[in-house]
């Protein structure tokens, strides 16, 4: 038996190939970054400057946050569109905290907690009710952008204190949001990849039925992976939050579909099983890349939807086009 | 010879897919009124052979020709055009259409205000199945409700509908139990006498030597010969398709029994399984068969967890077992080949590496970490095990062909190494190689001392693997034959009153 395998066997190819073979999108996100900067800094040296980059990196770092738990949601074959509107509750309430006199820590803390319960109901609606994801989230959405405004009439959250604004700290000149974003992408990262939960993640977002079958507790995952995302949700809505002079008490508008928009250009498919972490937060670099971008070439800022619609396409195709190429090799 | 007509003719065609060649200078030609088969193993060509002659590919080299005009076929719809249609493995209809509906989308008769002709719509739906002797089919029945076996019925009728002077039919065994088969065999003869020339893929050697007048075979992207089947036999076709001999296709292995390792008691689920009680011992393999929707495959999924039993008892190794979810059975020690492996066996978008360790990833993982080189090793040592063709342990494994998918399944539930094994259609679409190098290895594990339990509609492979046969049907036990008992006549018969009371 053991000559067989010899055959129609391709030559072995090198661990670099490999290597941009099973990162392809990541690697396509970090290039558009990298080109799209030096393309902009050289018409208009002013992007790069310390400021324009602080601001670019910090005040997108929410974004990147959410992201890794909607890629994570993404991942295990679920989606959340209501992401947006519970980092905007979120927020809302960690700023009142602030503002009502309760020590940093519960401000920042509270919302964390909020998050994961808020998502653990969510997940054991999809996972034990059987309700579609895309249907729960869609009445989270409803429920927590209706209850807001009703909760607080529309009225703006001012004059926070600074010890609650102080997560926006610099340390050695880069505003604390940057390390964090930075540090849970790689910690979810590396925890998707090597963990044996992480692994798991992958196999019900790729097959179910398999991974029921082989002895995955599926439905306690599904419980795990929204918990999870509803955590990176609270942190994203204190970084949202302390970066702000005035919380609006509004739901920020289409934040749910920048997070989405961020997964899916990382190379996260739709259809759940594939794609990192990593490539879901530098494609929310991109693209927070692209606004800025926009405006330094004195594009028109509404044209940043279209473009960031272009991507997604772009993206999907490609990833069509990769796909057939490789579904091919065996016919 | 060389004034034999010929309907259909490939000379010389290649295709490569990403610099991997499927298929070198094969030619292939079809007559009147014959059943040409086309025989070889996975990833052989065949499916790049009939999707070029099919029009769902154009070749790279190479010419088609028909009725001795080259031809180049842009789609399908090109194909059909000349006279050329497919029943594909996959049936490509749509369930929530009536049968009628299903037969005539995208060619409907129209009535001269252009309004879809529903009248004659049906009665030619209607001709069109008495013409394959399928007078009880209700061409106003919703397709989703038929069977397996119906709906291929429906598939064919589509096919015809058109008139089409040459059938390429893709494994149209594949998911049919034996009374189906007989009766898909007897509607190709008929279309045989009617002139159509019949391409027929098949991996089963006896419906080839019932059906066929001519075979070609493939193996590797090459053509091995097109010879007439009345001048081969059995052993010559599997030598020419795997390229060796393989002695013995049912290997059966005597193994003394051991102690009853499980026990079935008054087994239910639902309405699906219906008071099944059995014993599988240490050593020995027990067959089940029975037609397609008896019971067998929600027996299985029982004892294994997926569906938990409504009543009756499951006893491991003596003591009562309590089986509420896969995860318990694998506990046990009892591991499912599934069915279908698409659907309950494989991650397809995962690696060969990752597939492999699933059922145990609590066990190669070192507190919440894979220990990667432990996983590594297990999938290499997977691969020269079951002989698994691929690049390495790093492919994933949509890109492997069926057999080698149906490997990746049995290694993944034998590194759990269970002591009891359920296996569902173990050998359903792999090639003959494949499927002895399967038999084999349930030999081994019977010897080892495993109890394995196999479902399996082949006859053949139930009576040439099996210590005890059981024939479910309706979701009972309806008869019991030990090995010496069990001819293929005394369970046909079993499985053939089933069939006229069950038919559908």
């Amino acid at each position: 038996m053991d000559a067989t395998i010899a055959s129609g066997t391709p030559a072995h190819r090198g661990p670099l190939a490999r290597f941009a073979s099973a990162y392809g999108q990541e690697l396509v996100v970090l290039g558009s970054l990298v080109v799209l900067m030096a393309v902009v800094g050289a018409v208009n040296p002013r992007f790069l400057s310390e400021t324009n980059l602080h601001s670019v990196f910090s005040g997108n770092a929410y974004i990147a946050v959410a992201a890794i738990g909607m890629s994570m949601v993404i991942i295990s074959g679920n989606i959340d569109v209501s992401v947006g509107a519970l980092i905007g509750v979120l927020g809302t309430i960690s700023g009142t905290l602030a503002v009502d006199g309760w020590p940093v820590w519960v401000a920042w803390g509270v919302p964390l907690v909020l998050g994961i319960a808020a998502n653990s109901v969510i997940g054991a609606l999809v996972a034990y009710a059987r309700i579609p994801a895309i249907v729960v989230t869609l009445g989270m959405l409803s429920i927590f952008r209706g209850g807001l405004i009703s909760a607080t009439g529309g009225k703006w959250i001012s004059n926070l204190p600074s010890a609650f604004r102080s997560a926006q700290e610099r340390f050695f000149g880069v505003p604390l949001p940057v390390y964090l974003a930075a540090l849970l992408t790689v910690v979810a990262a590396l925890w998707m990849r090597y963990s044996a939960l992480g692994r798991a993640i992958y196999a019900v977002g790729g097959n179910a039925e398999a991974a029921r079958a082989a002895g995955i507790r599926t439905r306690g995952m599904v419980v795990f992976v929204f918990g999870v995302h509803g955590l990176f949700a609270g942190v994203a809505s204190v970084l949202f939050a302390t970066q702000l002079q005035v919380i609006q008490s509004t739901v920020p508008p289409n934040l749910e579909l920048s997070v989405i928009t961020a997964s899916v250009i990382g190379g996260v498919s739709i259809l759940g099983g594939t794609g990192t972490v990593v490539g879901s937060t530098l494609a929310a670099l991109l693209f927070s890349t692209i606004a800025s971008a926009l405006i330094f070439l004195n594009v028109s800022a509404y044209w940043l939807r279209a473009v960031l619609g272009l991507l997604i396409l772009g993206t999907v195709l490609a990833d069509m086009a990769r796909r057939r190429r490789k579904g091919r090799l065996a016919p | 010879m060389g004034t034999v007509p010929r309907i259909v003719e490939l000379l010389d065609v290649s295709k490569s897919f990403g610099g991997v060649p499927a298929l070198k200078n094969v030619s292939f030609d079809v007559r009147p009124g014959e059943v040409h088969a086309l025989l070889g193993e996975n990833g052989a060509g065949k499916s790049t052979l009939i999707r070029i002659m099919s029009g769902a590919l154009s070749p790279d080299h190479g010419e088609v020709r028909v009725a001795s005009e080259r031809v180049r076929f842009g789609s399908p719809r090109d194909a059909r055009r000349h006279g050329i249609a497919t029943v594909y493995q996959e049936l490509l209809l749509f369930p929530d259409l009536t049968v009628a509906e299903n037969i005539f989308l995208g060619n409907a008769p129209r009535s001269r205000l252009g309004a879809l002709d529903w009248g004659e719509m049906r009665a030619r739906a209607r001709t069109l199945l008495d013409s394959l002797e399928s007078h009880e089919l209700d061409v106003d029945a919703r397709l989703g409700d038929l069977s397996v076996a119906n709906r291929q019925r429906v598939e064919i009728a589509k096919a015809l509908s058109q008139d089409p002077r040459v059938l390429i039919m893709d494994e149209p065994t594949a998911s049919l139990a034996e009374a189906d088969v007989a009766r898909l065999m007897a509607v190709v003869r008929r279309l045989r006498e009617r002139g159509v020339a019949i391409v027929y893929v098949s991996h089963k050697l006896s419906e080839i030597f019932e059906l066929a007048d001519r075979v070609t075979v493939l193996r590797d992207g090459n053509r091995i010969a097109t010879v007439p089947v009345a001048e081969v036999n059995e052993q010559g076709l599997i030598s020419m398709m795997v390229g060796r001999s393989i002695e013995q296709l049912f290997p059966k292995v005597d193994v003394p029994r051991g102690k009853p390792l499980l026990e079935v008691r008054n087994l239910s689920y639902r309405t699906l399984v219906r008071d099944v009680s059995f014993t599988v011992h240490e050593g020995e393999i027990l067959g089940i068969a029975g037609l397609v929707g008896s019971g067998r495959t929600e027996l299985a999924l029982t004892i294994f967890g997926m569906t938990p039993a409504t009543s009756g008892e499951i006893l491991v190794d003596g003591k009562p077992a309590i089986i509420d979810g896969p995860r318990r059975a694998r506990d046990l020690g009892i591991a499912y080949i599934p069915e279908d492996r698409g659907l309950q066996g494989l991650i397809r978008t995962q690696t060969i590496r990752e597939n492999v360790t699933l059922a145990i990833l609590d066990h190669v993982a070192r507190r919440w970490v894979v220990d990667l080189r432990e996983e590594l090793r297990r999938a290499r040592e997977a691969i020269s095990r079951f002989g698994i063709r691929a690049r390495g342990p790093d492919q994933r494994v949509r890109e492997l062909s069926g057999g080698n998918q149906q490997k990746v399944v049995l290694a993944k539930w034998l590194g759990a190494e269970p002591r009891i094994l359920l296996m569902d259609e173990p050998t359903r679409g792999i090639d003959v190689g494949a499927k002895a190098e399967v038999h084999a290895l349930m030999g081994r594990l019977a010897l080892q001392g495993l109890a394995i339990v196999m479902i399996s509609s082949e006859l053949p492979e139930v009576l040439g693997m099996s210590d005890r046969v059981l024939v479910m049907s309706h979701g009972r036990i309806a008869a019991s034959f030990d090995r010496a008992h069990a001819t293929p006549d005394a369970v046909g018969a079993v499985m053939t009153r089933v069939q006229e009371r069950g038919a559908t």
